[in-house]
């Protein structure tokens, strides 16, 4: 099954999902060292989102956010891809810097824990194995 | 793609100019995607946030290096306060593997051409847009004063995205860019005496409790309460508390408004139930303003209210370097340091790293309040500029 939203930035990459209804700020909310979560009460909280198809339904947060998706990548410890229900500045600019595919208005209700899927940035699709 | 893009826009987008002015466009492009932008604007200035070291950290620090490798600001640029005074740090307790990063993000930012001003005011040192100019702005308070008080065009840009507007010369044209997103969406009707600082501040928090993110056309102030110092520390307050980039003061601010049909009060009791909110600290180990940076002005009410007396707290004045060289050619500078007040240039208690160095900040500032007890834990006391130095010197 193919989901059909919105390219933000391209790149073509085949992972496992992380799903979660809360929103992820990267600022202060990701541990930049290790991937993991840290945010208290995050329904993530303790789960490292590195090298995940990460899908939330949006951003929040400081803007130095993006900086935080940056220092993920560089230490090898970033999401594999992102897959939002509604991207906004913080998310969308951290993905660019970081180049980091990311794709949004997709039904992420669709995407559950565990499923390996096909994002492609380019097209904005997410294809459900 | 929906964006129109001029011959010259593409070229940078397809990496023609340089690697960084590529990114920048990127970044420019895909967030007026985005936000349903029809093409990309000239801008006449930016304001770079994310300087202190303190909220950037390595990462930030390797992005902005790595755009310094080979990109140069194409309009006057200038940035926010750094997380130290860049020349007396030690000054200021900061550690010397701090100050170490520190200056190497004010060299990245220097080797692109930014104007490395560190002020949250660069309209008091010469980054002053006239009405109608569209400009890339980040830093809430001086976004918020920009539109409103200036009549300016900006949103309210992150650190990264106005970086791309300084590389690349544009950005977007949606949001506080089109006449029509600009026009007021409620009346705020002030039924109280607005008036001291303190009382400005307090009205940004109480309309951000109110009525939220709406574009305020705010009514019933008299234009002599309403000078230049006073919208400077509102802007900040509102900016702060309602997330809002653009207010207006009827008979007091430049653009023109439709008048909104939905309206709310402010009352007397609203304005008290804010200064009891900023104010729950019993005891101060910090006097702090300057949030936003010092005008000439108040630098000069702080050195008449020092003059001959000795501070027995930790006393800082924010500042920009720009003007606090005019105050010491006025004589207002030697009179504060006199005193064992400290003279805080190119930073401020809102980015330095305080935290477990204070438990209780007396300030004038709304702004200032929300990120000591968000940031560094703080105690706060807000009271006006008088009572902070009173308090320095008790």
């Amino acid at each position: 099954m193919e989901l059909k939203g919105r390219k933000i930035f391209n790149g073509k990459v085949k992972g496992e999902v992380l799903a979660t209804k809360d929103g992820i700020s990267f600022y202060g909310g990701v541990d930049p060292a290790t991937g993991k979560v840290v945010e208290k009460g995050h329904e993530l909280e303790g789960q490292s989102v590195s090298g995940k198809i990460l899908v939330f339904p949006e951003g929040k947060g400081s803007t130095v956010g993006s900086y935080v998706l940056y220092n993920l990548k560089k230490r090898g410890k970033a999401p594999a891809a992102i897959v939002n229900q509604e991207c906004e500045t913080i998310v969308a600019v951290g993905c660019i810097i970081s180049e980091i595919p990311c794709v949004d208005k997709i039904d992420i209700l669709q995407l559950k824990t565990g499923m390996k899927v096909k994002v492609d940035g380019e097209e904005g699709t997410v294809e459900i194995e | 793609m929906f964006m129109e893009l001029t011959p010259a826009e593409k070229g940078m987008l397809d990496g023609k100019n340089s690697k960084a002015t590529k990114k920048g466009m990127e970044i420019l492009v895909a967030l007026g995607e985005m936000f349903g932008a029809k093409k990309l604007i000239d801008v006449k200035s930016v304001q770079i946030a994310g300087v202190s070291y303190h909220n950037l950290e390595e990462a930030g620090l390797e992005f902005l290096e790595k755009m310094a490798e080979d990109g140069k600001v194409q309009v006057l640029t200038t940035l926010n306060p750094a997380g130290m005074d860049l020349e007396e740090w030690q000054k200021l307790g900061i550690s010397e593997d701090f100050a170490k990063n520190q200056l190497k993000v004010i060299d990245a930012f220097s080797k692109m051409g930014v104007k490395t001003t560190c002020t949250c005011t660069p309209y008091l040192i010469g980054n002053r847009p006239a009405q109608g100019d569209h400009i890339a702005w980040s830093e809430s308070s001086a976004v918020c004063f920009a539109n409103s008080v200036l009549g300016a065009y900006t949103n309210r840009e992150g650190g990264p995205s106005a970086i791309a507007s300084a590389l690349t010369g544009k950005t977007p044209e949606f949001g506080m860019h089109l006449d029509e997103n600009r026009q007021a969406q409620v009346e705020v009707k002030v039924n109280a005496n607005i008036e001291s600082f303190t009382d400005w501040g307090a009205l940004g928090h109480a309309i951000g409790s109110k009525v939220g993110k709406k574009i305020p056309l705010i009514t019933g102030i008299s234009k002599d309460n309403a000078d230049e110092d006073k919208l400077k520390i509102f802007s900040a307050s509102i900016a702060t508390y309602a997330g809002i980039g653009l207010y207006h003061v009827e008979g007091v601010t430049p653009n023109e408004t439709t008048t909104p049909s939905e309206s709310i009060e402010i009352s007397e009791e609203d304005i008290e139930n804010s200064k009891k909110f900023l104010n729950d600290a019993e005891t101060i180990d910090l006097v702090a303003v300057g949030c936003p940076h010092c005008s000439i002005e108040e630098m000069k009410r702080i050195a008449e209210l020092l003059e001959g007396k000795k501070v027995n707290r930790e006393f800082w004045i924010c500042v920009s370097r720009e003007v606090a060289n005019q105050a010491k050619e006025q004589g207002f500078v030697d009179k504060i340091e006199a005193s064992g007040a400290k003279i805080a240039r190119d930073t401020c208690m809102a980015v330095a790293p305080l935290k477990g160095r204070f438990t209780g900040l007396a300030t004038n500032s709304a702004k200032a309040v929300f990120y000591g007890r968000g940031k560094n834990n703080f105690k706060t006391t807000f009271c006006e500029l008088d009572e902070c130095v009173a308090k320095a010197v008790e």
